[in-house]
């Protein structure tokens, strides 16, 4: 009989099959259809399948999807409020901070964790918080430009 | 490939971009695509003459093509239709890998039309509705795509106001089109497309002397206007093909060899096919397993025993020795040769011989090759990431042995291609497994299947030998690749004597199409041995080639890119170093300016700063074009510097991006980017050549900086510190 763990996500509770025991990305994606993290490597080291677990942004391929149970869990499904984008995804679009655009719901979670920890980045942190995350079509500047201009709106916002 | 296909190919690198699949696809007549898009106004445009009799020479190296003297059918280039709601809907056979063709697209047929980019709906890529492309590779959607759509809007426009003209007797001349509607000003009537469209059947062929909105007066072209859809992108709401989920779907794996040209002795697959729920199938050398979820696949696929027989092959520290050895001789369609090398060389005050090497390299792109396959009795449907859904389809034919005609190949926007994705290996997969299932089934490759089983940027070796007057004119120019390629390979430089040549090689590894194929290699070789040349007889660089130079629209970008970076000043510090290159490829024209900081100490290089000046033609999106720049840089800094497929008796040693690196945030120079506009000239496709001059501008500072001279791609996979 496959056991069932109950995960929060995005402000859900939602119910999934974890035996045996499988990755938080093979969990959204497969199960819950919440494709819009990506699988690019399966290992870590690219950034694609990048969710926030308690607003900490967290490899989903390396994740234990029964380790997760009782933390909030965001996707990029999530971030829209009252179809209002996140700052951030505004800024995506804003700067044309993408080609293929495989790599941006991976970097848009790492730079919304960014910008939760330091809502003030310089770009020198910003591209030391990032580098873990692949574009191969190197939209990288953009991407810095991006959460910079994040970080501003946000700034204004919280005045 | 073995040396037979090399002979009938001519060019092994070039493959994919010279295949011409099947000729003449007109599966879908006029009645049939009325049937699927319904009444209103439908033009067609005719391809002319010659470029019906240039896509028949070049698929006459095609056996599958053949001479049978069949009749062909008249070609048509593109489609467009208006909808009696006013919808505009476009087609075409080129896709999306991210390069921003879909948008441009967009745009082209917004202009004339004289409506809103979001009033346009562009179907691309799917075989069933769109008419038959080559494939999207070669830079060939602007300088191709572009004028058919542009025509056949531009046809459509003619025809509502030849409507409005029989509705309201009035003199075509009076009439403004305008916002998706045909106004005429006198009367203050207007109607929109819709109402103009409303209860016609007409089907146009487009005219010759249609009018056609010049550059200068273009309104939505030559906008930064953002990527279609970009909403869907970063709300992750578009679906990937590796994202689809359709009802009852199987996920498949495939079985691997251990190793290249690895042939399989045994399998037993008996443990797999007991397991609840799992098809397994054998067929040939394939192995393959499909299960409801992604698990019971691997476990499924783990349970199999197989036994392989791999032979000897060349490993990585032997490939350049290998594939000198193993040329197999010239190929005269790139092959160049004008005067004398032996009179050059003579009238030369400095002579120079060198020879150059490029890694075999992965394209990596993000998501990895993914194929979804359904059939429906005996039509078979094919969602696939893939740069040539025709290819693809006649692949699929040809694998399942069933007519074209029974197979759809859709390609929705996918997650990058870089010539990495011409074929169709997870499309035929998916295809195979999902027919012993007798359900649809999904293949994703994992990273390690990527970076193994899709093919590689071909290694090479060039061989340059020069001679050059004190003055700095160039007399001899000999120049042999061997194996990477022809593209690029002849100079733009005036020398009267050359002799050029590429030696194909049978490759240890699979090779194809990479980015800007051969035209990186072949340019890193030159523009490094133009460095040297200019070193030699004491000359400036960029001086060097100015002085060698006729080409104005080269010369304009060397110029461009010199004035941005400031090109003659000083060094600060003895550890800087500034290189320049320049070229030209597909219509684009191309210089970068390179700075390098040096820690002699340590051996650590630091790509500083880089100015890129580019040209091609009247341009469409100023901001997708500098985002491709951008990104042909980036890209070209990890084949300069660091990467390299690592191979040894048949085994990728570094198939995962822990070992294989690729440029990061962190790689990143400061960037200039410098685009000239010629509304004077055709618009020229600007995904690849951007790349060419990256690798030997960064190369020359280097060697300004050190006085080490790298004549290897990567140049600094360990830092320059065994150099120093």
């Amino acid at each position: 009989m496959a056991a069932t763990i109950e995960l929060q996500v995005n402000g859900k509770k939602l119910r999934a099959s974890a035996d045996p025991p499988r990755s938080l990305l093979s969990v959204l994606r497969d199960d819950l259809d919440l494709t819009g993290t990506k699988y690019g490597c399966g290992e870590g080291q690219c950034g694609a399948c990048t969710v926030l677990i308690d607003g900490f942004p967290q490899r989903s391929c390396q994740t234990q999807a029964g380790d997760v149970v009782g933390k909030q869990i965001t996707t990029i499904e999530g971030l829209e409020r009252d179809d209002k984008l996140h700052p951030l995804q505004q800024a995506f679009l804003d700067m044309g901070a993408m080609q293929c655009a495989f790599c941006t719901s991976g970097m848009i979670m790492s730079g919304v964790g960014l910008l939760r920890r330091n809502p003030n980045p310089t770009p020198a942190e910003i591209i030391r918080f990032m580098e873990g995350n692949i574009c191969r079509c190197g939209t990288y500047p953009r991407i810095v430009a991006a959460i910079r201009q994040a970080s501003m709106g946000l700034k204004e916002a919280g005045k | 490939m073995n040396r037979e296909q090399i002979a009938e190919f001519g060019l092994e690198a070039e493959r994919y971009e010279l295949q011409a699949d099947s000729q003449y696809h007109f599966d879908l007549n006029r009645r049939q695509f009325f049937k699927a898009v319904g009444g209103s106004i439908v033009v067609f445009l005719l391809l002319p003459g010659d470029e019906v009799l240039a896509q028949q020479e070049s698929g006459a190296r095609d056996r599958r093509a053949g001479g049978s003297g069949q009749p062909l059918p008249q070609e048509i280039g593109a489609w467009l239709h208006i909808g009696e709601d006013g919808t505009v809907t476009a087609y075409t056979g080129k896709v999306d890998v991210g390069q921003g063709s879909r948008t441009e697209l967009t745009q082209v047929v917004a202009e004339e039309l004289r409506i809103p980019v979001t009033s346009v709906r562009l179907v691309m890529g799917d075989t069933d509705l769109v008419p038959f492309d080559m494939g999207t590779f070669g830079s060939q959607t602007t300088p191709q795509m572009v004028p058919r759509l542009r025509r056949a809007a531009a046809a459509a426009r003619e025809v509502l106001i030849d409507l409005a003209v029989a509705g309201w007797s009035v003199d075509r001349k009076e009439l403004v089109v305008a916002d998706g509607k045909v106004n005429d000003p006198s009367s203050k009537r207007s109607f929109d497309y819709g109402q103009l469209s409303k209860g016609q059947k007409i089907t146009t062929a487009i005219p010759d002397d249609l009018p056609l909105t010049p550059a200068d007066q273009w309104k939505t072209e030559g906008q930064p206007v953002p990527k279609v859809d970009g909403r869907n992108f970063v709300t992750g709401q578009h679906k990937y093909v590796s994202d689809m989920n359709l009802a009852g779907m199987l996920h498949g794996k495939v079985l691997r060899p251990p190793a290249f040209r690895a042939t399989l002795e045994s399998a037993d697959i008996k443990e797999a096919e007991s397991m609840p729920g799992v098809t397994v199938v054998r067929d040939g050398n394939f192995v393959g397993v499909a299960a409801s979820n992604e698990s019971d696949a691997k476990r499924a696929m783990a349970a199999i025993r197989a036994e392989w027989k791999t032979p000897p092959q060349p490993s990585g520290r032997e490939i350049f020795d290998y594939l000198k050895k193993n040329s197999t001789g010239g190929d005269n369609r790139s092959g160049h040769s004008v005067g004398s090398m032996e009179e050059g060389l003579a009238a030369a005050d400095k002579k120079l011989a060198q020879n150059y090497t490029v890694a075999y390299i992965a394209h990596a792109p993000l998501e990895p090759r993914a194929a979804v396959a359904e059939w429906k009795d005996d039509k078979l449907t094919v969602w696939t990431g893939s740069q040539r859904p025709f290819g693809v389809r006649s692949e699929l034919a040809n694998a399942l042995r069933i007519p074209e005609t029974n197979v759809r190949v859709i390609v929705p926007d996918t997650g990058a291609g870089y010539g990495g994705k011409h074929s169709g290996e997870t499309a035929v997969e998916a295809a195979r497994l999902a027919k012993a299932a007798g359900k649809p089934v999904k293949v994703v490759w994992t990273r390690e299947e990527e970076f193994t089983w899709a093919y590689f940027r071909p290694a090479g070796v060039i061989d340059i030998s020069s001679g050059a007057r004190n003055d700095g004119t160039v007399t001899a120019w000999e120049f042999h690749n061997y194996n990477s390629g022809g593209s690029g390979i002849r100079t733009p430089y005036e020398v009267a004597n050359q002799r050029i040549e590429f030696h194909p090689v049978e490759s240890p590894l699979r090779q194809g199409s990479y980015r800007a194929l051969a035209a990186t290699a072949n340019h890193f070789a030159r523009e490094t041995h133009m460095d040297e040349l200019a070193r030699l007889v004491k000359m400036d660089p960029l001086e060097f080639r100015r002085k060698n130079l006729k080409d104005a629209r080269l010369g304009a970008v060397l110029d461009a890119a010199a004035k941005s970076f400031g090109w003659g000043k000083t060094k600060a510090s003895p550890g800087q170093g500034f290189g320049i290159a320049g070229g030209a490829e597909k219509g684009g024209y191309v210089a970068t300016c390179a700075e390098v900081s040096v820690d002699r100490a340590n051996g650590t290089v630091k790509l500083v700063r880089v100015v890129t000046a580019f040209e091609c033609g009247a341009i469409i999106n100023p901001d997708n074009l500098k985002n491709q720049v951008e990104g042909a840089v980036i890209m070209g800094i990890g084949g300069a510097l660091f990467e390299a497929i690592e191979f040894e008796n048949g085994r990728v040693l570094n198939p995962h991006f822990s070992t294989y690196r690729v440029p990061r945030f962190n790689d990143v120079p400061a960037l200039e980017t410098v685009l000239i506009d010629r509304k004077d000239l055709p618009s020229a496709g600007a995904g690849e050549s951007p790349i060419l001059t990256l690798a030997p501008a960064v190369g020359n500072a280097i060697f300004d900086a050190t006085g080490i001279r790298l004549r290897s791609l990567p140049m600094i996979p360990n830092g320059l510190k065994s150099e120093v």
